[in-house]
């Protein structure tokens, strides 16, 4: 590996909700371009540790740094700036219920960009086609399926090409046509604009189809208990417990 | 020749041959300079105004679909014709982004977007009209729906949600008691402030007691009591039972066999009757305090003296009318909170609307009961 500075370093991360420890000074790297997975079982800390990774909440203690830059002491300011390399699909695509998918793409693109008003609706045309929704652009968030407003959703993450992106269980609630369909949206934009993508899931299929690399986190070690890639990970991990995980069995 | 800025040299533009012009772009062309990139081409073909252009792309190491966004609207403002608009030379990875993001047809296609143009003023008023009388019809069988649950929870006391029911008038009832205490004691105060000035002219400085307490008890209190409470609890009611409804709780009750009414409206209003007259006995006697403040120290009343005209003042009817016209607004009040509540569809901007109608038809609906109580009373009494 290039010795070039990783896209996102979390070092020594310590979450806690009031008195109860969540994760317990986690550490990792996700190199540029990288599809990288962060999986365990529910209440492990998933969610919470991508929180604290897009700033959302201030960790406990322990940095994280994007691009070199921590974002916990870093400015507002700044903060703000930083903010413009991220796109997050959160788990409900999170649109914006009043809008159509045309303005609520159009929302970023007209704060951060000075396209000329033709373009911009070219670009929300673009953006929706690559997500196959296009002809949706004056849909309604509520007239869509689930998996629909997912990749809605994704296509506003993307709007301005940020990039990292970050997914929050990007298969929660899709059939699994849906879910493989998003996965290979996930890997055609990985590849076709090399942005970063940080995925939360225990979806294990699509752990397969997308992860290039993984950490897995567990509730009791509150932290990352198992790093690498998942094929090798299911078949030669020492631990039964993270080998269970991959093969989807029940603990004995 | 011209070129771009010495610092940040990502096309160059030259007349190869009569009204033939050939730019060529170099470098990365991402979100952060196409637009640039594109304002200042379009200046270049809009001041050269060339018959044919072409865009050489040998030298793009990386173009994502903001490059695409580019060259789509050269295409666009460039000139037309076969063969006029030629891209040259895409390596193979800006090959695969063109592809991917399917510039032939794109370059084709010129919908714009539409806004949602509203119908003609006759199709709005129609739509109007229907969406007015499901309304109303859907408020009617709500009404029958409350009254049956009513009904059945006075025959089965048990069936009542009694803690719900206790949580309910607290946050109705005993958390409104400083503010409506506050406001009825300012409008005490103003009240007899103002009527003191004219009465003191004529010596009749005794009724003002008389004034502030019959107009209280009768009139301002129980509808100061019930605006605020519409305000206060009217609205939190509906934004409860909307935000229940849109993120699937309502069905969530249903499905699980409860009376979504019984459940969560009979509790609601149950709380609301018995605890707005309470609210309301609370803003009489702080009005009247406040009066007597005015009485005391203005009028040089003595405060037993007050008291006494007070006394004398009030009969027991006036009294209970008001209270019992309390309890109806507290009815009111609840039923059209927890009916917006119900009426809600949709996401978050449908909740708000809800939570501003409740207060707004609520508001309404107690002075339009005032005003037939008041009616009422004097063909009555």
């Amino acid at each position: 590996m290039a010795a070039t500075t990783p896209v996102i370093q979390v070092k020594n991360l310590t979450a806690r909700y009031g008195e109860v420890t969540i994760l317990d000074s986690v550490s990792f790297e996700i190199q540029e371009g990288e599809i990288f997975v962060i999986l365990g079982g529910s209440g492990c800390g998933k969610s919470t540790l991508l929180k604290h990774v897009i700033g959302l909440i201030p960790p406990y203690s322990g940095e994280v740094l994007i691009e070199g830059e921590d974002i916990v002491k870093c400015s507002e300011v700044r903060f703000r700036e930083i903010l413009k390399k991220f796109g997050v699909l959160f788990q409900s695509g999170a649109l914006f219920g009043s809008m159509t998918l045309a303005e609520n793409i159009l929302l970023p693109v007209e704060a951060y960009t000075d396209l000329p008003k033709a373009a911009m609706e070219t670009l929300v045309r673009m953006k929706l086609r690559l997500v196959h929704l296009g002809g949706y652009e004056n849909h309604l968030p509520s007239e869509l399926s689930g998996g629909m407003k997912k990749r809605a959703g994704l296509a506003r993450a993307m709007a301005l090409n940020p990039r990292i992106l970050f997914f929050d269980e990007p298969s929660a609630g899709l059939d699994p046509v849906s879910a493989a369909e998003l996965d290979q949206l996930i890997l055609k934009i990985n590849r076709s604009l090399g942005t970063t993508m940080v995925i939360v899931t225990h979806d294990l299929a699509s752990i397969f189809n997308v992860a290039q690399r993984v950490i897995m986190l567990d509730k009791r070690a509150k932290g990352i208990i198992a790093e690498g890639d998942p094929v090798d990970l299911r078949d030669h991990h020492p631990d039964p417990f993270v080998r269970q995980f991959f093969n989807r069995e029940a603990e004995e | 020749m011209t070129r771009s800025d010495a610092q940040e040299r990502d096309y160059e533009a030259r007349e190869t041959a009569g009204g033939q012009w050939t730019f060529a772009l170099t470098g990365r062309i991402d979100a952060g300079n196409a637009s640039r990139l594109l304002s200042e081409i379009n200046h270049l073909l809009r001041e050269k105004k060339p018959l044919r252009v072409t865009l050489d792309l040998s030298g793009v190491q990386y173009m994502d679909d903001f490059g695409v966004l580019l060259l789509l609207e050269l295409k666009r403002h460039g000139p037309t014709g076969e063969g006029a608009f030629r891209i040259l030379n895409p390596g193979p990875k800006i090959q695969e982004i063109l592809d991917m993001m399917d510039f032939e047809a794109l370059a084709e296609e010129h919908a714009a977007l539409k806004k949602k143009r509203p119908p003609n003023a006759l199709v709005r008023l129609g739509e109007a009209s229907i969406r007015q009388f499901s309304e109303g019809r859907f408020a009617l069988s709500f009404l029958g729906d409350v009254c049956l649950a009513l009904g059945y929870v006075i025959l089965h006391p048990r069936s009542l949600r009694g803690e719900d029911t206790i949580q309910a008038m607290q946050r109705t009832g005993v958390d409104a008691v400083p503010i409506v205490g506050l406001i009825s004691l300012l409008l005490g105060l103003i009240m007899a402030f103002m009527s003191a000035v004219q009465l003191e002219q004529f010596g009749a400085n005794i009724y003002v007691a008389s004034l502030v307490s019959l107009a209280m008890v009768r009139e301002l209190g129980p509808i100061m009591t019930a605006i605020l409470v519409a305000g206060r609890s009217g609205s939190s009611y509906a934004a409860e039972i909307g935000t229940m409804k849109i993120s699937e709780e309502v069905d969530a009750l249903y499905s699980m066999g409860f009376n979504t009414t019984r459940f969560l409206v009979v509790p609601k209003i149950l709380a609301s009757v018995l605890v707005v007259p309470v609210l309301t006995l609370f803003s009489d006697l702080f009005a009247i305090f406040g009066g007597l403040i005015v009485g005391v120290f203005m009028l040089n009343l003595t405060a037993g003296a007050y008291v006494d005209q007070t006394i004398q003042t009030l009969s027991l009817f006036d009294v209970s009318w008001g209270f019992f016209k309390s309890a109806v607004f507290g009815l009111l009040i609840a039923y059209v909170g927890c009916l917006r509540g119900f009426q809600v569809r949709g996401g978050a901007a449908a909740v708000g609307q809800a939570t501003t109608s409740a207060v707004v038809s609520g508001i309404f609906l107690i002075i339009l009961f005032d005003s037939i109580f008041a009616v009422i009373l004097t063909y009555w009494g």
